[in-house]
């Protein structure tokens, strides 16, 4: 700074004149200098829009919790609008008493409050063969992370009565959105039973409509399209319906041409946002807040590690907060760039002690014509003048 | 009349939902709602119509089935009409639809495709599929017997069955799916985890510095920042990929949708009738001009048309998507794209020399199937006026 800054020695407009009036936004939006903080989408990515995916701006976001105006969505036939008051959810099968609820019903029950991620199992799945997408937001935008108010799938299943169902061992729970695809899926009943969540409230208020207005379900730790939006039927069965979405598509082709199936979980997976190719750094020289997001479906985040080199040496990062299960986690490195050329890596771990592996590690096991849950590890090379690029390394 | 089920009275005859914890991920609740215990006593109990309206899975075994048969024959003509638009007449696939036909042995290749007949390994996905969610746009529309046949047609189209087969609740459990055998359940605990679990290297955990083997720029698919990437920019890029084998076909394909779009051809095929429309709109451009349309309606209009952009493409360079582009509709033969397939009922409109204008299209944009009885145009109708006026003014101002 050459001499006194006139912002500060000479009085602003905002200093002098009045800002808006309480109700100027009665539901406010962001200010407009963060208008660049948006869901994009991959227009080639599908045949049309409405059955398509968008991305979550998580280069801009820091934190864990993802406001659901950003949130990325995925439909399977469009985001549909389903009054409260039309709303029904039926629960049938083999339970003892098929049931239909209300909203307000709904509303009843004794509900819980925890914070989930949601990732779709597609989430870096156009990196498979190789490094595509430059940007951190299109090759780990398929994920959001929010409080969710809801009841668990238990109560109500407990409600219509699981006598019928026998030995529970072996059941299914089915369901379905009110939406046209209204794709279909299959839980195992003793998922069911644990930790899955008829949620009608997301980050305090009511759930967006592209994220299943009123309703819709919560399944912890496992891939986004068991997450059914619009739910309106919840069936108890005795086998796996084999839903187009479980057969045809979010299944796991290996380099032998089988196929792995019923391939819910989310392993442990971790990115950098920030230094990212749409976040490159700017400020020059010295310190340098490196951070990121880590989450695991299996449970906790336990340590997220950083490497500078391309994976030769690691430091541990520092985690925001403690992590919870399944939910995201944010980590920072605080440390000093001075203009060296970085191959930027994170490698997180779980409470079950799994530690994300590399790209070639996963090709390994699995071949390359693979899509979905591909948790490698990123590399983001970072250049003398502060931009960074998707790549991959030897 | 409907039968109310007899209504279970108590809780406890109701039965307690035990927790399974046989999980070594079980999580504990802390939130202290209870995991079991009495009923509420919430909700009513289910209509027997209800749940048949609603309930209308097939399984695998077959079990959902409705009465009804289809054959072959019959199916290729319902596919023709309902599917063929987006999946080819073939069941080869279209734009980037899904294939469903063929891709045989190919599941081991780096760029498997996934088909109903090298992939699918239930027929009951198939029923269940088309039944309850095709065609896209006008979901549970087909009888069951039209279901049955276009099953049967996609059977056929990847030879699982002969020209004469029938397929009903009875054949059904002759069908034996190519790749029935191809899924084995999840392995992951057993082929991955213990590789993956331990201390991780910390230093000198690599034979040789890390080099950069592949870059995302090479490849240049990204969206620009701002979003504004239009997707012929971003076919232009792609088409200059040339022989990238991670470019658009290998992943965005096999990603959500058709594994075989060659968008570069398609771009190529379509824009020559656009032009040939075009000439043939000199006339009705005049007019047109004459009258002018209202800058500030046509404004209004560009808003309004938000609700058509995800079929309709207008604007330099717009193409036929699952609608028809529509540069120079305003003033024009119905059904006279080039190129794009349409309905009978807008054939036989196309044949009567109806013309898109102020009243056609008024009628037509305010309640589609009301006013052409079969199109395929799965829209509910543009129910305000004001957008009514604002987009046939938008339309009208793409007369080149």
């Amino acid at each position: 700074q050459d001499g006194p800054d006139p912002l500060i020695i000479e009085t602003q407009d905002w200093a002098m004149f009045t800002g808006d009036a309480v109700d100027a936004t009665p539901y406010g939006m962001p200010i407009r200098f963060e208008a660049d903080v948006i869901r994009r989408n991959v227009p080639w990515l599908t045949a049309d829009p409405i059955s398509s995916i968008n991305f979550t701006p998580i280069h801009a976001l820091d934190g864990t919790i993802t406001p659901q105006g950003c949130a990325f969505e995925r439909h399977h036939s469009g985001a549909i609008e389903l009054a409260k008051e039309d709303y029904r959810l039926m629960l049938n099968g083999l339970v003892d008493q098929p049931l239909i609820f209300t909203y307000e019903d709904l509303e009843r029950f004794p509900r819980e409050n925890h914070v989930y991620f949601c990732e779709c199992a597609a989430n870096t799945g156009m990196e498979w063969a190789g490094a595509q997408l430059n940007g951190v937001q299109f090759t780990h935008g398929m994920i959001h992370n929010m409080e969710y108010t809801g009841i668990p799938l238990r109560t109500l299943l407990n409600e219509a009565g699981l006598g019928a169902a026998g030995d529970l061992a072996d059941k299914w729970v089915y369901v379905e959105g009110a939406d046209a695809s209204s794709n279909g899926r299959s839980i195992p009943m003793e998922k069911a039973l644990d930790d899955v969540i008829v949620a009608f409230k997301a980050n305090g208020e009511a759930l967006r409509k592209e994220h299943g207005y009123p309703v819709r379900l919560v399944v912890p730790g496992w891939e986004g399209n068991l997450w059914v939006k619009w739910l309106r039927r919840i069936e108890v069965t005795d086998v796996a319906v084999e839903s187009r979405e479980e057969t045809s598509k979010y299944t796991d082709v290996l380099a032998d041409g089988t196929a792995r199936k019923w391939t819910w979980v989310m392993d442990a997976k971790s990115v950098i946002t920030s230094p990212s190719p749409q976040q490159p750094i700017t400020h020059g020289n010295g310190p340098l807040v490196i951070t990121g997001l880590a989450w695991s479906g299996r449970g906790k985040i336990t340590r997220v590690d950083v490497s500078k080199d391309g994976g030769m040496t690691w430091e541990t990062a520092r985690l925001g907060r403690q992590g919870d299960t399944k939910a995201l986690t944010r980590f920072y490195l605080d440390t000093e760039w001075n203009g060296e050329p970085w191959l930027l890596q994170a490698r997180a771990m779980d409470e079950t002690g799994y530690v994300q592996p590399t790209k070639d590690q996963l090709r390994e096991v699995r071949g390359e014509n693979s899509i979905y849950h591909n948790n490698c590890i990123q590399t983001w090379a970072l250049a003398s003048d502060g931009r960074a690029e998707n790549v991959e390394v030897s | 009349v409907a039968t109310l089920r007899m209504q279970v009275e108590t809780a406890g005859q109701r039965g307690d939902v035990a927790l399974a914890s046989s999980s070594g991920t079980a999580t504990v609740h802390s939130q202290g709602v209870p995991a079991s215990g009495a009923a509420l006593g919430l909700g009513r109990p289910a209509f027997d119509e209800e749940i048949a309206a609603w309930d209308v899975k097939v399984l695998p075994d077959g079990r959902g089935l409705p009465e009804g048969s289809g054959d072959v024959w019959t199916g290729d003509e319902v596919f023709a009409e309902y599917c063929a638009a987006c999946h080819g007449d073939f069941a080869e696939g279209r734009d980037a639809w899904p294939v469903l036909a063929g891709g045989f042995d190919t599941l081991d290749d780096r760029d498997p495709v996934k088909t109903v007949g090298s992939y699918w390994p239930y027929l009951s996905t198939v029923w269940d599929y088309v039944h309850r969610s095709m065609p896209f746009g006008a979901a549970g529309t087909l009888t069951d017997d039209e279901v049955y046949a276009i099953t049967a047609y996609i059977l056929y189209s990847n030879d699982l069955v002969d020209e004469d087969f029938v397929l009903s609740r009875e054949t059904f459990g002759d069908v034996v799916m190519y790749n029935a055998d191809g899924f084995i359940v999840d392995d992951r605990p057993v082929t991955e985890y213990p590789i993956w679990t331990g201390e991780p290297c910390m230093s000198d955990c690599k034979s040789a510095p890390a080099e950069i083997t592949r870059r995302a720029t090479d490849v240049g698919v990204t969206p620009a920042d701002d979003g504004s990437m239009a997707e012929s920019q971003m076919e232009k890029e792609l088409a200059s990929l040339g022989g990238v084998e991670w470019g658009k076909e290998r992943v965005a394909g096999s990603v959500f949708m058709d594994p075989n779009a060659e968008p570069e051809e398609e771009a190529a095929a379509e824009e020559a009738p656009a032009e040939q429309v075009a000439s043939a709109e000199s006339t009705t451009d005049a007019t047109a001009a004459a009258e002018g349309p209202d800058p500030s309606l046509v404004a209004a209009g560009e808003s309004a048309f938000r609700q058509c952009a995800s079929c309709h493409q207008i604007g330099e360079g717009a193409k036929n998507r699952s609608g028809p582009q529509l540069n120079g509709v305003f003033g024009r033969v119905v059904g006279s794209v080039e190129g794009f397939r349409y309905s009978n009922a807008i054939k036989d409109a196309s044949s009567e020399g109806v013309v898109w204008d102020e009243e056609t299209l008024s009628g037509f944009l305010a309640d589609p199937k009301g006013y052409l009885n079969g199109t395929r145009m799965s829209f509910r109708g543009v129910k305000d006026e004001a957008d009514l006026a604002a987009i046939i003014a938008y339309l009208a101002s793409f007369q080149e």
